[in-house]
C-alpha cells in the first residue's frame, strides 16, 4: 500500500497546495487498498511533475505534457495496473493540451490529476493558460479544462476539488479511481491548487468555490445541464467544484483497453497476431465488417 | 558604449533590445526564461517596439517566429534543451523556407534523467537542420553574436535563420562585465531587414509549397547548402564590420589563443574554451607549445581554419560537452574529416567531457595535453566518468 511516501522530501514551498494534492492521491489509493506495486504514477514538468519522486509506487518522469500518452500506453500494455497521471495546469492545458481532449476522447481508464495553479511555478510564476486576465500582465482569458472536458462527447468521470478541502478531494480522487475499476473509463480530477509563492489564493479561492453537487436539482450525469451549471456558477464569479459529471450507467463507452484485449489478462503486446495462426478468425472479422 | 554587469540572459535580451527585433515569441523553461522575462520588461516599458507573443508551446513558439518573419519582421525566440529538441521540425521548416529567424539556445542536458545543466547535446543535435550555430564564450559575445547572427541571417546572399548559444549557468546565470554598444553603432552595422519576399497586403505568393521529386525539390536543398558556404564568408565579414563599427575584437568562425606555433592544440567550445585559456598559459609558462583553438561555428563548419591549425600541430585535442551513440564526440568526427588529405595530419584525441554539467577544470585538460605529449591521443575516451557500482 501507499502508506509510505519515499524518503526524498519534497521540493515543493511550504505551504504549497501541491501537499493536499498529494495527500488526497494517497488517501485515495489506500481507500482503495491498490497495492504499491500495481501502481504507476506518471508525472509532467512543473512543480507538480515530482509527485511520483514522493510516492510509493512505480515512477515515471514523462517529458512537458506527454504524461497522457505514455500513461495510456501503460495502461494499454498491462491492464491490470492501476495507472495516474497527475501534472499541472501549464503541463496539461499548454504543450499537452491535444493530449488532453484526445485523452478524453481515447477514454482508457487512467485517473488524470491536475493541480491548478493558475501560473507557471517552476520557471518562477509567468501567466499559464488557466491564469486570469491581468495576472502577470495576462490579457487572454483563461481555458476552463472541465468545460472542455465536459465539451468532448467520450468524456468519462469529471471533477474539480481544492487542495484547501482535504476531505472532498479525497473523496474525489477515490471516485475517479473506482470509477476506472468499475467502468473501465477515463476519470478527470482538477484540483485547484494555490501556489503561495507566486499566485495565493487560498483564501480567494475558499471563498469563490461552489459545490455544484448542493446546488437543487443538480444532476451529475446529464452533461448539457452539467455544463450549463458550471458556466452559470462561474459567470457568478463562482469556481464549480465536485462531482461534476458521472455519465449515465445506461452509458456505456468503447474503452480502448477493454475492447482491444479479449483475454483481460494478457496485454495487447502478447497477442498473437501471425495471418496464419489467425487466418480464420480474421475472415470472420472481415465477413463482420461487410 | 557603456560598461555593465549582466548576465548571459541579460546580454542576449540586450542584443535583441538593440537588434531592434520586431516580434518576440516566449515559451519558459529553465535555464533561458530570463531571457525571455527581460525582453517582456523591455517592451512593457517601451524600451523595445515589438510584438511580444506568449505562446503554449516551443514549437508553437518556432512557428510563431517563422510567421513573424514571412512577413518581412525581425523575429526573435529563445528556448534551451527539450525545448529545441521539441522545435526540430519547425527548424527545418524555418531554414527550407529561408527566414532569417534568430533565436538564443541556452546549452542544457536533454532527459532522461532530468538534468538542467550545461551540455551541448541539445544543439549538437540539430547540426543538420539548416541553422548556422554560433557558441558564445562569454556574455558580451552572447550579445555581440545575436546581432551578427541577425546581420549575416539576414544577409541575402545568405537567408537563413541562426542560433546562438550560451552555456547554462556557467554564461546564462553568472553575471560578467559587458560592453553595451550604442544603439547608434548598432544602427550603423545591422540595418533594418529588408526581405527578399514576404507576406503582405496586395501581393499573393506561396510559402513552403509541395514540390514532387522531378520539380524543384533538390534545387532548394542545394541552394540551402550554397547558402551555408556562403555564411562563412559572411560571418568573417560581420565580425570585422562589428569590431570597426561597434567595438571589440574581431570574431571569426573558429577563436585561436596561442596557437601560432603551438604543436599541440586544445579544442573546444563555449565556456569551456575560458578554462582552457588557463591550461594553455600554464603549459606556456612551462616553455611547452599549447594553444588552444574555440570553434565558435559549428555550422557553417570552418573547415579551412581547421585544417590550417592542422598544418602545424601534432595533435589537436578535442574536448566536448556532446556524444553521438555510435559515432564519438560529433566535434571530434568533423575535425578528423577536415583534416583528411594533409601531407601530415595531427592526431586528433577525443574527450567526452562535462555531460549535464559534470566540472571540467583547468587541471582535467591539463591532464588531457599531458597524455598529448606523450603522443597518448585516444580514438574517444570520457572524462571523470564514475564507475558505477551494480
Amino acid at each position: 500500500m501507499v502508506e509510505h511516501v519515499k524518503p526524498i522530501q519534497p521540493t515543493w514551498c511550504p505551504g504549497c497546495g501541491d501537499f493536499g494534492v498529494m495527500a488526497a492521491v494517497k488517501k485515495g489509493l489506500l481507500e482503495l487498498k491498490i497495492p504499491s506495486e500495481d501502481l504507476v504514477l506518471v508525472g509532467g514538468i512543473g512543480c507538480s511533475g515530482g509527485i511520483h519522486n514522493f510516492m510509493d509506487g512505480y515512477g515515471f518522469h514523462a517529458l512537458h505534457g506527454r504524461l497522457l500518452p505514455t500513461a495510456i500506453g501503460v495502461k494499454l500494455a498491462n491492464p491490470r495496473l492501476t495507472v495516474l497521471a497527475i501534472g499541472g495546469d501549464g503541463d496539461g492545458y499548454a504543450i499537452g493540451m491535444g493530449h488532453f481532449v484526445h485523452s478524453l476522447k481515447k477514454n482508457a481508464s487512467i485517473v488524470y490529476v491536475v493541480m491548478n495553479n493558475e501560473t507557471y511555478g517552476l520557471t518562477k510564476g509567468q501567466a499559464s493558460p488557466t491564469s486570469l486576465v491581468g495576472f502577470e500582465g495576462n490579457v487572454e482569458p483563461p481555458i476552463d479544462a472541465v468545460l472542455t472536458a465536459l465539451s468532448v462527447a467520450g468524456s468519462g468521470f469529471i471533477a474539480r476539488g481544492f487542495s484547501g478541502s482535504p476531505k472532498e478531494a479525497t473523496n474525489l480522487i477515490t471516485q475517479a479511481l473506482r470509477y476506472t475499476q468499475e467502468r473501465n473509463g477515463f476519470a478527470f480530477v482538477e484540483i485547484l491548487s494555490p501556489c503561495v509563492t507566486y499566485n495565493d489564493t487560498y483564501d480567494l479561492w475558499r471563498s469563490k468555490v461552489q459545490d455544484v453537487g448542493k446546488l437543487p436539482g443538480y444532476d451529475k450525469s446529464d452533461r448539457g445541464k452539467a455544463f450549463a451549471t458550471c458556466l452559470e456558477v462561474m459567470q457568478q464569479g463562482k469556481i464549480p467544484i465536485g462531482e461534476i459529471y458521472m455519465p449515465p450507467p445506461e452509458k456505456r463507452f468503447r474503452s480502448l483497453d477493454a475492447s482491444l484485449i479479449p483475454d483481460p489478462t494478457k496485454g495487447p503486446a502478447t497477442l498473437d497476431i501471425s495471418v496464419s495462426a489467425n487466418a480464420e478468425k480474421y475472415a470472420k472479422m472481415l465477413a463482420n465488417l461487410e | 558604449m557603456t560598461k555593465e554587469l549582466l548576465s548571459g540572459n541579460d546580454a542576449v535580451a540586450e542584443g535583441v533590445r538593440l537588434a531592434r527585433a520586431e516580434v518576440v515569441a516566449a515559451y519558459p523553461i529553465t535555464p533561458q526564461t530570463t531571457i525571455v522575462e527581460r525582453l517582456a520588461e523591455m517592451v512593457a516599458r517601451h524600451e523595445l517596439a515589438a510584438e511580444y507573443i506568449p505562446v503554449e508551446s516551443e514549437h508553437s513558439a518556432m512557428a510563431a517566429s517563422i510567421g513573424a518573419s514571412l512577413t518581412g519582421a525581425r523575429a526573435f525566440t529563445a528556448t534551451s534543451s527539450q525545448g529545441l529538441a521539441l522545435m526540430h521540425e519547425m527548424l527545418h521548416w524555418a531554414s527550407g523556407q529561408r527566414v532569417p529567424v534568430v533565436m538564443a539556445n541556452v546549452n542544457r542536458a536533454l532527459a532522461p534523467p532530468w538534468n538542467i545543466w550545461v551540455d551541448h547535446s541539445d544543439s549538437m543535435a540539430q547540426r543538420d537542420t539548416g541553422w548556422i550555430q554560433l557558441y558564445a564564450e562569454t556574455n558580451e559575445e552572447a550579445l555581440a553574436s545575436v546581432l551578427q547572427a541577425y546581420r549575416v541571417a539576414e544577409d541575402p546572399e545568405v537567408l537563413l535563420p541562426a542560433m546562438v548559444m550560451l552555456d547554462a549557468f556557467v554564461l546564462s546565470h553568472t553575471y560578467m562585465p559587458v560592453d553595451v554598444p550604442s544603439q547608434a553603432a548598432v544602427d550603423s552595422f545591422l540595418p533594418r531587414y529588408q526581405p527578399v519576399a514576404r507576406v503582405e497586403p496586395g501581393s499573393m505568393q506561396l510559402f513552403g509549397s509541395f514540390s514532387p521529386p522531378d520539380l524543384t525539390f533538390m534545387e532548394f536543398r542545394r541552394d540551402t547548402a550554397l547558402a551555408m558556404d556562403r555564411a562563412r564568408q559572411k560571418l568573417l565579414q560581420a565580425g570585422k564590420d562589428y569590431a570597426r563599427l561597434v567595438g571589440g575584437e574581431p570574431l571569426g568562425l573558429i577563436d585561436e589563443y596561442r596557437t601560432e606555433d603551438a604543436e599541440i592544440v586544445l579544442l573546444a567550445l563555449g565556456s569551456l574554451a575560458a578554462a582552457a585559456r588557463d591550461t594553455v598559459d600554464e603549459f606556456r609558462r612551462n616553455g611547452q607549445k599549447v594553444g588552444l583553438a574555440r570553434l565558435r561555428s559549428f555550422r557553417p563548419f570552418p573547415e579551412e581554419e581547421i585544417r590550417s591549425l592542422g598544418r602545424k600541430a601534432h595533435s589537436v585535442v578535442v574536448v566536448e560537452r556532446a556524444h553521438s551513440f555510435g559515432s564519438g564526440g560529433p566535434v571530434a568526427t568533423e575535425v578528423r574529416s577536415a583534416l583528411l588529405g594533409l601531407p601530415s595530419p595531427p592526431a586528433v584525441a577525443s574527450y567526452i567531457a562535462g555531460l549535464g554539467g559534470r566540472e571540467v577544470t583547468p587541471k582535467h585538460l591539463g591532464a588531457l595535453v599531458e597524455r598529448a605529449t606523450k603522443k597518448e591521443t585516444p580514438r574517444e575516451a570520457w572524462v571523470g566518468v564514475k564507475e558505477l557500482v551494480a
